[in-house]
């Protein structure tokens, strides 16, 4: 246990620490905070400007189709309509119904909580898994590379022990972190919501939709974090994490992306990560084929879809973290210390 | 006296696709006893530190048997690195920690009391710049600062490799102290250096290590008696009685060397025969001295790694227990 406070300690110390989730927490803050500047609440003035601007809008298409179809009968008594521009028939002209052009197109942008919270937990989870990888790898690997490591394992020589209980320390540290950035988050776009927006329709169906979903963001957080800490571990150094992220996004992801494209792969997305990242946190991500077309009885065409879901993702995501993490345990066990 | 640290027939070898195989360590044996000074000696390269970092599970070694305070390790390091402090090579430290911080970490994981902390600070002279950050420290603070880490424990053995490293005189002078200190309060300290003449005031005992095996061991002054070569340094009242003298010696099986001003005579078993054997002469000593050698000439005698004008000595060229005199390719370079 006292190693187990220690290593909180030595977390907390850490100036890299504190800065990396100072920063972290600063990038969520300017997404709240952006997000209420650009948001507005809807009020009957609002709504009255943004019919008043659909309207506007008709008259202007009613107004520019009158001329085109001018223009067009123009061309046919001149015999100059044979280029294209102007349909054969210059009565197909005709402005959009009234209905197509929508109020809401005109309504400036607001923030609807249940419509929209939803989607902010993914660059939550984003940015706060990127924080968690960098500390993670910094933690471990920096104890590596300047001794620290070393020397601890002079004290308690008990090789596991000490890379788990470290592991341990590191994911309490980003846990607490991530639940009070939660907490704080929530709280920060009910305000947006309420300020700027509406709150109207939350359920408790919604409100633990929006838990689970959390949860969710929280579990994803800590995974990448104890892969960055198993990372840096494995090659005993932060560089080897840092560089292994680097390479498989730049070599694993982009390149494999554009490899999969230029072969013609059906569903080139359900060979990339993020792809699961965003599955994990959505539930579900529905890939599309548009080279295929599969007829309807109205007879429209509709393309081959794949789903990836969530349960998938966990599978993936489960596999991943044991298979580094055993690699990281395995190699803090065999390898000499040097 | 019980012994404190046993190791017997300790293997260490390190492979290499491209290289080949190396024996950092080809049965190497050691033995320190309770309370003693130990000097651990041996070229750059002749498995110093791969010792120590075997003996604290560092390292995992192919073959040997070690124990510590009577306990077999690795298995028990657990048990007895409560009572082990040690530095192995250059001290290493996280750089943004200050002094005291770093051994509060120690200390912390360690279940040692955190007033431990400001002892050994004071003890190894760091108090006033505990609170700086270990990358403003010199070489030598960061010593004293490994130092004060390995004592925080106030362990039973001691194991400094190098602790004079860095440090200025007064800093050798005063870590020379603090080791007979610790010695005399009952504590045990092996300690692994290059200053031969620290390690000559200081320990009570060695062991010369040279390409993964013992050389030489036990207490200094033995050690020393062993490789006296018995050399008597003689000088004449008139120097041109020289000559004769030379003459006479040799008669009486005495190997000579003539220097301009004196003789250096060798195998000499008893001065006193000297003086009688010239006197009947009628040739009249003004000097006779025995030479005594020093730890430095024995250490470069047993290891072989005694400059030789002209030649640039490899660092795997050193003598070999049951090798050839120059090792070479005997088996403990790269590819051997």
């Amino acid at each position: 246990m006292s190693l187990y406070r220690t290593e909180l300690r030595r977390l907390v110390k850490r100036r890299f620490t504190r800065y990396m989730t100072l920063l972290g927490l600063l990038v969520l803050l300017a997404v709240v905070v952006g997000t209420f500047l650009t948001n507005e609440k809807l009020d009957a003035d609002a709504i009255a400007r943004a019919e008043r601007q659909a309207e506007q809008s008709y008259q202007e298409q009613v107004r520019w189709t009158a001329q085109e179809k001018a223009a067009c009968e123009a061309a046919k008594a001149a015999g100059t309509a044979d280029d294209g521009r102007y349909p054969d028939d210059c009565s197909v002209i005709s402005p959009p119904p009234r209905e197509a052009i929508e109020t809401s197109w005109f309504l400036p942008s607001t923030f609807d909580f249940r419509e929209s919270f939803a989607e902010t937990l993914i660059p939550f989870a984003g940015i706060l898994a990127l924080v968690g990888f960098v500390i993670g790898a910094s933690f471990v690997g920096a104890e590596w590379s300047t001794g620290g490591m070393m020397n601890l394992l002079l004290w308690r020589p008990r090789r596991l022990t000490v890379l788990l209980t470290k592991l341990a320390a590191l994911l309490t540290g980003l846990l607490t972190v991530t639940l009070a950035a939660a907490v704080a988050w929530f709280a920060g776009f009910w305000l947006v919501a309420t300020f700027r927006g509406n709150t109207e329709k939350m359920t408790a169906g919604v409100w633990q939709s929006f838990t689970l979903t959390g949860l969710r963001a929280v579990a994803l957080v800590l995974a990448v974090t104890a892969v960055g800490f198993a990372l840096a571990s494995l090659g005993r150094h932060t560089a080897m994490a840092l560089g292994g992220v680097v390479a498989v996004m730049v070599v694993g992801q982009f390149g494999l992306g554009i490899l999969l494209d230029m072969a013609g792969v059906r569903f080139p997305e359900a060979w990339l990560l993020p792809t699961y990242a965003v599955a994990w946190m959505q539930k579900k991500v529905t890939l599309e084929d548009w080279q295929s077309c599969n007829a309807t009885v109205f007879g429209e065409c509709k393309p081959d879809t794949f789903d990836v879901t969530w349960q998938q993702s966990s599978v993936l995501f489960v596999v991943g973290v044991a298979v580094i993490l055993g690699a990281a345990l395995w190699a803090m066990r065999r390898r000499d210390i040097s | 006296m019980p012994a404190v640290l046993e190791i017997e027939g300790l293997r260490k070898t390190y492979k290499s696709r491209r290289r080949g195989t190396r024996n950092a360590l080809d049965g190497f044996d050691m033995r320190v006893e309770a309370g003693q000074v130990h000097g651990f000696l041996g070229p750059n390269g002749s498995g110093k530190t791969t010792t120590l970092r075997t003996l604290l599970g560092l390292i995992r070694p192919n073959a040997g048997r070690m124990r510590i305070l009577g306990q077999e390790v690795p298995e028990a390091l657990p048990v007895v690195a409560g009572q082990v402090g040690a530095i192995v090579e250059s001290p290493q430290f996280f750089p943004h920690f200050t002094a005291r911080d770093t051994l509060s970490l120690l200390a912390s994981a360690g279940d040692v009391p955190a007033t431990r902390v400001d002892e050994v600070l004071e003890l190894v002279g760091l108090r006033d710049r505990a609170g700086e950050r270990v990358k403003t420290y010199s070489l030598g603070m960061k010593q004293r600062l490994a130092v004060a880490s390995a004592l925080l424990k106030n362990p039973k053995l001691l194991i400094l490799d190098e602790p004079a490293n860095g440090l200025d005189p007064g800093g050798i002078r005063e870590m020379r102290t603090l080791m007979r200190t610790l010695a005399e309060s009952g504590m045990t300290v092996v300690l692994s250096s290059h200053i031969l003449g620290e390690i000559q005031l200081i320990c009570d005992s060695v062991t010369i290590i040279s390409l993964g095996r013992r050389v030489a061991f036990g207490p200094v002054d033995e050690v020393l008696a062993q490789h006296s070569s018995g050399a008597v340094r003689v000088r004449l009242e008139a120097a041109a009685d020289l000559p004769a003298a030379t003459e006479v010696l040799t008669r009486a099986g005495v190997r000579v060397t003539g220097q301009a001003d004196h003789l250096m005579l060798a195998g000499v078993d008893k001065p006193a025969a000297v003086t009688r054997l010239l006197a009947e002469q009628g040739l009249y000593v003004s000097e006779l001295t025995p030479v005594t050698v020093d730890l430095e000439s024995v250490f470069l005698e047993l290891t072989a790694t005694a400059p030789v004008p002209g030649q640039h000595r490899q660092v795997d060229q050193s003598t070999k227990v049951g090798g050839p005199e120059q090792s070479g390719a005997a088996g403990g370079r790269w590819g051997a």
